[in-house]
């Protein structure tokens, strides 16, 4: 017991000390890491983002073809395009019902039900993402083609539907998380002033968990717009401008996995698909730190 | 024994053999009991012998935990609310609730008054200057309204313990209930709060009925009109309070009373 209290630091055992260094050696590691990371890819991309490559281009240009003998062009538009409205579909599907689920099972389940409903929802978190892929290969691609007399089933909607399955999970157990964390005072206050379930819903449980809830939906996005496989695999993984959910589509994930093997290393092609890592980067960056200013702005409200 | 005026007068809840479970506890024992209106009953009783309980009935929130079995009969302004007919928003519009512990609404002040409102009304049915006097009505009937004219945008769980009972006092008030039900309401108050509390009872007895649950036998003379004793789970003695503090009937009654004042 000595280490609590005054005694602290003239007679702490050594074993106290090693593991207090040990916890912190963790805590300062993974700063390092996205450190180290960001620099890794940013050192490979780095020559030509300086030297040669067309920022304007690379940005707004609809034209991707890095392996063109003649004129190569590396214009990510329709990529970052790609990657924004399969997640913008995918969240439409996954926030309404992930939002809903977890309202379900925090507020409306016998908790018998509850835990069985938990363990699905974690059986659905723990599909890898190639095997979402091939569900969309195969079954959800004739779906859409039955349902929609499409051409080809690989579309923006079916690797959209593949990421909000992928992303329902997070949103449930986050939100849940969230729900929960109100305190049933809340509850039996508006109970006992006359409300009823869906009035306590939308006027006290949503209000008062909402950052909880943005939480769950921002890191529900964040996983979609990180997702490869599914959406390589779902998608056509054709360079196009989107036009609605029946476009085929290609994200900036999907083409550095598929390209990157193919490459000859620290060539342009190569340093452009690192450059589309520092922008995929720059993305999660800026959608997180969205995130925090919502957040604090919400709480100083 | 009920007191003869009690039998002539008016009751605001009339319960008879009145029984509750919890799971297979037995919390209540047989209780009947008649409220007169527009007076402040106070409920006594050792620790664990039903008296939140007992209250917790009379708008039907103990029906929140899944385990509870009631047996008996309740009736509130002369309807018996476990009808199948009665609906639990309405019977809680007309019994209000104040808990041990203030559990404003993470809202604003503003938001919190008119929240029992909004609930109870047709969406936007409240035009502005309406809800800034009903706000500003409340908030005077409590005494808060010079304090907090200035900052009723402000979160209502900022606000120190005493104003946020009152608050939560307050936020009864524009639902126009008949009954108000109050569980310790000034256990998490200091005596200034206590004091301010009671008084606020005071002034408002008459326009309601007051049941209110109080480990504060000193409370229990100060403000009530009648008093009722609990002693595991039954109804012991139900009087005027002079009365029951001064010549109980019942010698666990005289235990208590003396107990705490021998
Ligand atoms: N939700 C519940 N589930 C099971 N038992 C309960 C529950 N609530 C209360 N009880 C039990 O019922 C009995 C009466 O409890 P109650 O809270 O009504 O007593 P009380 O008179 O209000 O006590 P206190 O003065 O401590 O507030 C106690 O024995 C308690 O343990
Ligand atoms: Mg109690």
């Amino acid at each position: 017991m000595k280490i609590l209290g005054k005694n602290r630091g003239t007679n702490v055992p050594l074993s106290e000390t090693v593991i207090e260094l040990f916890i912190r050696l963790c805590g300062i590691s993974s700063i390092l890491f996205v450190f180290g990371i960001f620099f890794f890819v940013f050192r490979e991309g780095a020559d030509f983002l300086f030297g040669g490559l067309d920022l304007g281009q690379f940005l707004t240009s609809p034209e991707w073809y890095p392996t063109s003998l003649g004129n190569k062009r590396y214009g990510t538009l329709a990529l970052i395009l790609g990657t924004f409205s399969v997640t913008a579909l995918a969240m439409l599907l996954a926030v309404p019902f992930g939002l809903g689920a977890a309202i379900f099972v925090s507020e409306f389940c016998s908790p018998k039900l509850r835990e069985t409903f938990k363990i699905i929802i974690e059986l659905l978190a723990a599909i890898p993402s190639v095997v979402w892929g091939f569900i969309g290969l195969t079954l959800m691609n004739q779906l859409i083609i039955k349902l929609f007399n499409a051409p080809i089933g690989l579309t923006m909607l079916n690797g959209s539907i593949m990421l909000a399955l992928m992303s329902v999970p997070i949103i449930v157990s986050i939100a849940e998380d969230a729900l929960k964390a109100v305190p049933d005072s809340y509850r039996e206050a508006a109970e006992a002033l006359g409300a009823t379930r869906w009035q306590l819903i939308y006027r006290v449980l949503l209000p008062a968990a909402k950052n909880g809830l943005l939480a769950a939906v921002l890191l529900g996005a964040a996983r979609s717009i990180g997702e490869t496989m599914a959406v390589l695999m779902a998608t056509g993984h054709s360079v196009n401008i989107p036009e609605g959910p029946l476009s085929w589509i290609r994200t900036l994930t999907a083409t550095i996995a598929a390209e990157l093997g193919e490459v000859a290393r620290g060539g342009e092609h190569y340093q452009v698909l690192f450059i589309i890592g520092i922008l995929l980067f720059t993305i999660t960056f800026a959608v997180n730190l969205i995130a925090d200013l919502v957040i604090k702005g919400i709480r100083k409200a | 024994m009920i007191s003869e005026r009690i039998a002539n007068n008016k009751n605001s809840i009339e319960a008879e053999n009145l029984s509750l479970w919890y799971g297979d506890f037995q919390a209540l024992i047989d209780v009947s009991l008649k409220i007169p209106v527009g007076q402040i009953t106070a409920l006594i009783g050792p620790s664990g012998c039903g008296k939140t309980t007992l209250l917790r009935c009379f708008n039907r929130v103990n029906e929140r935990y899944g385990n509870v079995t009631t047996t008996g009969e309740i009736k509130v302004l002369g309807k018996n609310i476990y009808d199948a007919d009665v609906s639990l928003p309405e019977l809680r519009k007309t019994v209000g609730m104040v808990f041990q512990r203030p559990n404003p609404l993470p809202i604003s002040i503003y938001e919190n008054i008119l929240f029992g409102l909004r609930i109870h009304s047709p969406l936007r049915s409240l035009s502005r200057s309406d809800a800034d006097a009903i706000v500003e009505e409340a908030l005077r009937a409590v005494f808060l309204w010079d304090d907090l004219k200035d900052k009723l945008k402000a979160r209502a769980t900022s606000l120190q313990l005493e104003q946020q009972q009152k608050l939560c006092i307050a936020r009864l008030l524009p639902l126009k209930p008949k009954i108000i039900l109050m569980d310790e309401p000034c256990s998490a108050l200091d005596a200034k709060g206590t004091l301010a509390v009671e008084e606020l009872m005071s002034v408002l007895s008459g326009a309601y009925t007051f049941l209110i649950v109080t480990h504060n036998m000193a409370q229990a003379r100060r403000v009530s009109d009648e008093c009722i004793f609990m002693f595991l789970g039954e109804l012991i003695e139900h009087r005027e309070t002079q009365a029951l503090f001064q010549t109980p009937e019942n010698p666990k009654t005289a235990d208590y009373v003396q107990m705490r004042y021998g």
